[in-house]
């Protein structure tokens, strides 16, 4: 603990000294990278376009690629270019305890980023910002959750959107029937068959379920952002060398315009038509987060 | 939606549901053997004169016992990667939970069936010298097993039914495969009165044979 | 490891009301369960043990019909498969207009279910007792209905008092089964948790905690019923 603390004291005291050498701090992530001779990369199997498994066998995505960066900057940093990388499936069960056991050096999934969760984990900087919107049929009338009043809306249990609806409901006094679904095909089904009049979820997953239906053509996504959902590539706690290196990454990216060519390759169209150009928040996160050297 | 009940849809996807119904299978069997060796260890534990012994084996099966096993498959499915240190398949974790939960039913089935044991048994296994392993060996478990037969068959027709409930962490059994081809093909009708089916005959087909073996066992 | 323990996660808002919350439907989805359970299986167990064939039949073909399909896949069918089997302004009626849909599902099913396992321990009940209190009623002039109601039933429901104690232990545990079709009982408030904040092993405690707490309860309270109905000279079925 004394340790840690005059760790963070000499890292205070070279922060106003004019920045930390990268090399002034011993990075224990990076010494088990160096050691291991490879990198192991936590990634979903089915979080499109994020980071999925694609007709190769091998996983690609949005995420995959910024990490695919950052993972260029711990080769240099390292000295090692014929670093491996080593792909390791992980789901929303198992990703916590594979970081925390220290199986994988970084997450690229679509993981929101909140303060709670930061007591057991890192976060890079925000790469995607998404929020609870309603997807409904188009011939419903409901464009906003205030044309759900004595309607019935679908929620996917445990999820910040089934938060969301129920704040919101509640400040403006709405009065919306609810039913709780275990997972996204659920929730969309409830829509289909008339279970439900809308299916409250992030927007980027409400836009995937659409171009999957059967009559895309019916549905559409509607409605405010009635939540913050900021994902971000997750990294070990209490390593703050390496987690500057993946910022600087990101930085350099969204400073020269790289990551809006990624994001656009992915979804806007996306090689699975997805068709989300890239929103106004999220091109402002950018130029904020594109801190200078 | 479901005008006309598609048969289609399950012959199509036959190759898939056979694949999950061989997961459940396993899982199934690899947990019954697992469950018994260490359900029957346990039961030794519980009836040893010993007493932490058979305190430490009676609080194993009661705290199993007072759990869901829901709950015991989300504790594993989060507790076995943080052990092992490597990403471990969701199947693994399962048979882990599996193995760990039936034991101590297989612990309570198998004390009442040493107990069943006629205690003049013990008694002759230990007049003629028999050490305490080699009477258990001999002379206490074939009998308590023979005793137990029905009633563990009908724990493995319990447990068969029990596997469905990998579905919450989405191991590929053959609920989930079915599940799968519901929702990709929009056929839920189809696939849950399919799974319902196959689920009733086959334990159908076991009660009655555990009712037949249960007559003959009686005479 | 790495993992950071913080309890403080259970205490603090909103992750506790959670935990009580899902508490509270765990209990509420057991305990109207089990009215349904024990009165439905009371009676299919007395049909099973009654002369008429139809009857008896009737009662034989529901219990094997529910004790052989998974619970879960049970949850599904009457949750999923059910409503769209019916008239459709019915269905949508059931879907759309029940009150609380999911728990009211969850508790019917629950209840149809266990109700298969307590008219098997009732039957085993009555049987236990011995063919010649029932020829005694009857040569008393009682009716069979009276048989049943004065001789057979209060005797056989002391007996089984312990498997039906079992019985309600097992309700208790499988209406966490419900959190697949949406109820937020005690474990999916514990997954819940878990994916917000990632200290999954302080809510899956709390959660363990909570069910040992309840089933303890029981046994205990049981004991001590069970020691004031036993009929001396009779042997308590044991729970199979």
């Amino acid at each position: 603990m004394y340790k840690r603390i005059s760790l963070i004291a000499i890292a205070c005291v070279l922060l106003l000294a004019g920045g930390i050498p990268s090399y002034a701090q011993e990075s224990s992530v990076l010494s088990r990278i160096k050691e291991r001779g490879t990198v192991n990369m936590g990634h979903r199997e089915s979080s499109v376009p994020f980071s999925y498994i694609g007709d190769d066998g091998k996983p690609q995505g949005y995420s995959i690629d910024l990490c695919m960066k950052f993972i260029d900057a711990i080769k240099a940093e390292v000295g090692m270019p014929e670093l491996k990388i080593n792909f390791v499936p992980v789901t929303s069960q198992t990703r916590i305890a594979l970081m925390a056991n220290g199986t994988i050096d970084l997450e690229c999934g679509s993981t929101t980023n909140n303060l709670t969760r930061q007591k057991q984990v890192d976060y890079l900087p925000v790469t995607f910002i998404t929020g609870t919107k309603l997807a409904s049929k188009k011939d419903s009338g409901i464009t906003e959750i205030e044309d759900l009043e004595g309607k019935t809306v679908a929620l996917s249990l445990g999820t910040t959107n089934e938060k969301a609806i129920k704040r919101v409901a509640e400040e403006n006094g709405i009065n919306i029937k609810t039913v709780m679904v275990k997972d996204h095909p659920q929730g969309w089904l409830s829509v289909e068959t008339g279970r439900a009049d809308a299916y409250a979820s992030d927007h980027v997953l409400l836009y995937g379920l659409i171009s999957k239906a059967k009559n895309p053509d019916d549905y559409h996504v509607t409605g405010r952002f009635l939540s913050y959902d900021p994902y971000g590539i997750m990294v070990p706690r209490d390593d703050s060398t390496y987690r500057r290196l993946g910022t600087v990454t990101l930085a350099d990216l969204m400073r020269s315009g790289e990551a809006k060519q990624i994001y656009d390759k992915w979804f806007n169209p996306g090689p699975t038509n997805i068709n989300m150009p890239m929103s106004d928040t999220l091109e402002t996160a950018f130029e904020i987060q594109a801190l200078p050297h | 939606m479901f005008e006309g009940f598609d048969t289609g849809v399950i012959l199509k996807n036959l190759h898939f549901l056979i694949e999950g119904m061989q997961t459940t299978l396993l899982l199934t069997v690899v947990a019954m053997i697992g469950g018994l060796v260490l359900g029957t260890l346990l039961a030794l534990s519980r009836l040893s004169p010993f007493k932490p012994l058979s305190f430490i084996a009676g609080s194993y099966v009661n705290f199993f016992r007072s759990m869901p096993l829901i709950l015991v498959i989300f504790w594993f499915y989060f507790l076995v990667p943080h052990i092992v240190g490597r990403p471990v398949g969701g199947f693994y974790s399962v048979l882990v939970a599996f193995v760990l939960f039936e034991a101590a039913y297989y612990c309570e089935i198998m004390r009442a069936g040493i107990q069943s044991v006629r205690k003049g048994q013990v008694y002759a296994g230990q007049a003629v010298g028999l050490t305490y392993v080699q009477n258990m060996r001999y002379v206490v478990l074939p009998q308590a097993f023979r005793n137990m037969v029905p009633i563990l068959l009908t724990q493995a027709i319990i447990l068969f039914q029990d596997t469905s409930l990998v579905y919450v962490v989405g191991v590929k059994d053959f609920l989930v495969s079915a599940d799968l081809v519901a929702n990709r093909e929009n056929r839920i009708l189809e696939m849950f009165t399919t799974v319902a089916v196959v689920y009733l005959l086959i334990c159908l087909a076991g009660s009655i044979f555990v009712r037949r073996l249960q007559r003959k066992f009686a005479t | 490891m790495k993992y950071n323990w913080d309890w403080t996660v259970l205490i603090s808002e909103p992750y506790m009301d959670w935990l009580i919350s899902g508490f509270g439907w765990t209990i509420a989805v057991s305990l109207l369960a089990w009215i349904l359970a024990f009165s439905l299986g009371s009676i299919l167990g007395i049909l099973r043990t009654v002369d008429n064939k139809i009857l008896r039949g009737f009662a034989t073909g529901y219990v094997e019909l529910f004790r052989n399909i998974p619970l879960l896949v049970q949850m599904f069918l009457w949750y999923f498969v059910f409503p769209e089997l019916l008239p459709h302004d019915a269905g949508m009626w059931v879907k759309r207009d029940l009150p609380m849909p999911e728990f009211t599902t969850a508790a019917v099913c629950l209840g149809l279910y266990t109700a298969s396992r307590v008219a098997e321990q009732v039957r085993a009940g009555i049987n236990s007792i011995s063919i010649g209190q029932s020829h005694a009623g009857l040569a008393m002039g009682l009716t069979p209905a009276q048989v049943y109601r004065y001789v057979l039933l209060p005797v056989s429901y002391r007996i089984i008092v312990p498997p039906l104690t079992s019985e309600f232990l097992t309700i208790f545990k499988n209406s966490s089964v419900a959190l697949t079709i949406g109820v937020l009982e005690t474990t999916a408030q514990a997954r819940q948790i878990e994916e917000y904040t990632f200290q999954g092993f302080e809510a899956f405690t709390a959660a363990t905690l909570l069910y040992i707490l309840v089933t303890s309860t029981v046994m205990l309270l049981m004991r001590l019923i069970e020691g004031r109905v036993r009929i001396p000279g009779m042997i308590s079925l044991g729970a199979k």
